[in-house]
């Protein structure tokens, strides 16, 4: 099938090729394409209100009291299932969001562009832990948390990136895979290289230096900052092969804590759903499986790529997070070799002696060996507000896999391009 | 080599597939290395018909 290796090569030139740079910050109702005052974004596939869990509730409830749309949460609730609100994946939107992945017409969203292709990618700012919307919490320190972000850091780091100008993400996490992080859940490395980087232009915003300080002290206490980076940067890199002809690679992957959906080159826009599971990790004291939401989050698009769980090896610190040996990391970094078709020309992992980052899922690779993704991932509590109770692994289901294929095969039928 | 003459050496096995062979040559203390074989798409018949397709198809 000499036109699925050409198409397959067209699609692994752009991943190989693409340069995800940090170019600003806007406001998503002015930057993120479609955004208006009653639209919320959430992760993952297209859900209904119905249908959406209780972390994707919360931070929907949290969404609609931050943009002063209701003032209390009945109210929010009420609201959200009158039908006066669109709800759209912020993966239609050129945008990514961790966990409920919810954004908001009035939130701060930082600006990729994949100076190759020329397409763009948006995601909020990181919150930190604990009490935040993303893992649907929405009481009153979180909306204040939000309006900081919005009044206090957001201005400081975008006058700051004014003055800095554009970084060259790709640069930043080839840099900080090497230094134990795998960008998904560690970014230890990320955020901090991302401080250095920063630490000049801060300091000359007209902003006081009591703010400065406070946005430095936020940034210092958030190893997950560089997430919100380290995910548009893989999503801009992913966007252009979702439009490259017969090809059999996976562009997407995400999940709503309801379904979870894939998206192959080939078959366009397309979701591909089935329930999302159950994640087999570290639980906090307090918490088991029974308390955990299924998976959730657009934070996956970071293994869609090549990193996060696919290379889990270069990061053994990780496995005292989300369970396991260091071994068991190197185990699924190998593993994912099996279903990729390149290795990563720019994000080089040290344990597995320097080889590249396993690149461009191919499905039919995962139809012939049957070996799922791995995605490393936090856990939501399945009530709202909450909050995080774990972190483990967990894969997408086959039947996305399978479905996809089935219709890829039809695809290439329907055009008469199978004996 | 006849097969009567290839076990009267000592065996150095490569086990494809099923486990529980590897597990009993290592048992008896023979050296053996396993290799994680599976059939095409897992044996599903319908997954397998399509990547039949793909492959015999120019």
């Amino acid at each position: 099938m000499d036109f699925i290796e050409e198409a397959n090569k067209k699609a692994l030139e752009m991943i190989q090729g693409a340069r995800p740079t940090l170019v600003g910050m806007g406001i998503a109702g002015e930057v993120v394409p479609g955004m208006h005052k009653h639209l919320i974004l959430h992760a993952g596939p297209p859900i209904t209100w119905d249908r959406m869990s209780g972390p994707l509730r919360g931070a929907v409830i949290g969404g609609l009291i931050y943009e002063g749309l209701a003032q209390t949460p009945e109210e929010a609730e009420k609201l959200a299932a009158s039908g006066r609100i669109e709800f759209d994946p912020c993966h239609h939107h050129n945008a990514v969001g961790p966990m409920a992945g919810v954004v908001t017409a009035s939130m701060p969203v930082f600006i990729i562009e994949n100076k190759t292709e020329g397409n763009f990618a948006y995601c909020t700012q990181n919150e930190g832990l604990g009490q935040v919307l993303r893992f649907g919490a929405y009481g009153p320190q979180v909306i204040e948390h939000l309006r900081w972000m919005e009044k206090t850091l957001y201005p400081i780091l975008k006058e700051a990136l004014e003055i800095h100008g554009p970084i060259d993400l790709k640069n930043l996490m080839a840099q900080s895979v090497q230094m134990g992080d795998e960008v998904h859940n560690r970014n230890k490395a990320t955020t901090s290289l991302f401080i250095r980087e920063m630490a000049s232009s801060i300091v000359k915003t007209r902003a006081t230096p009591e703010d400065q300080a406070k946005v430095f002290d936020f940034l210092n206490s958030n190893d997950h900052f560089a997430l919100n980076l380290s995910m548009p940067a893989s999503k801009a890199t992913m966007d252009p092969v979702g439009k490259v002809k017969h090809s059999s690679v996976v562009y997407t992957m995400a999940r709503n804590g309801t379904d979870f959906g894939i998206r192959v080159a080939a078959l366009g826009d397309r979701w591909f759903t089935a329930p999302a599971e159950i994640i087999d990790g570290l639980y906090f004291p307090g918490y088991s499986m029974e308390d955990a939401n299924p998976d959730i989050g657009d934070s996956c698009i970071t293994e869609t790529m090549g990193i996060g769980g696919f290379s889990m090896a270069t990061a053994p610190a990780i496995v005292q997070f989300v369970g396991g040996t260091p071994q068991d990391a190197v185990n699924y970094t190998t593993q994912m070799y099996e279903i990729t078709l390149e290795e990563s020309e720019s994000y080089k992992l040290p344990p597995m002696n320097f080889r590249g980052a396993p690149t461009g899922i191919d499905i039919r690779l995962v139809i012939e060996t049957q070996i799922l993704p791995v995605i490393n991932t936090g856990i939501a509590h399945k009530e709202a507000g909450i909050g995080q109770v774990g972190a483990g692994v967990v894969h997408p289901p086959m039947k996305c896999f399978e479905d996809a294929f089935e219709a890829y095969v039809g695809l290439l039928d329907d055009e008469g391009l199978l004996d | 080599m006849s097969v009567n003459d290839l076990f009267k050496q000592e065996l150095k096995v490569i086990n494809l597939g099923l486990e529980s062979f590897y597990d009993d040559l290592t048992r008896q203390g023979v050296p053996a290395i396993q290799v994680q074989w599976k059939p095409a798409a897992g044996g599903d018949q319908k997954m397998a018909s399509l990547l039949g397709r793909l492959k015999s198809s120019k």
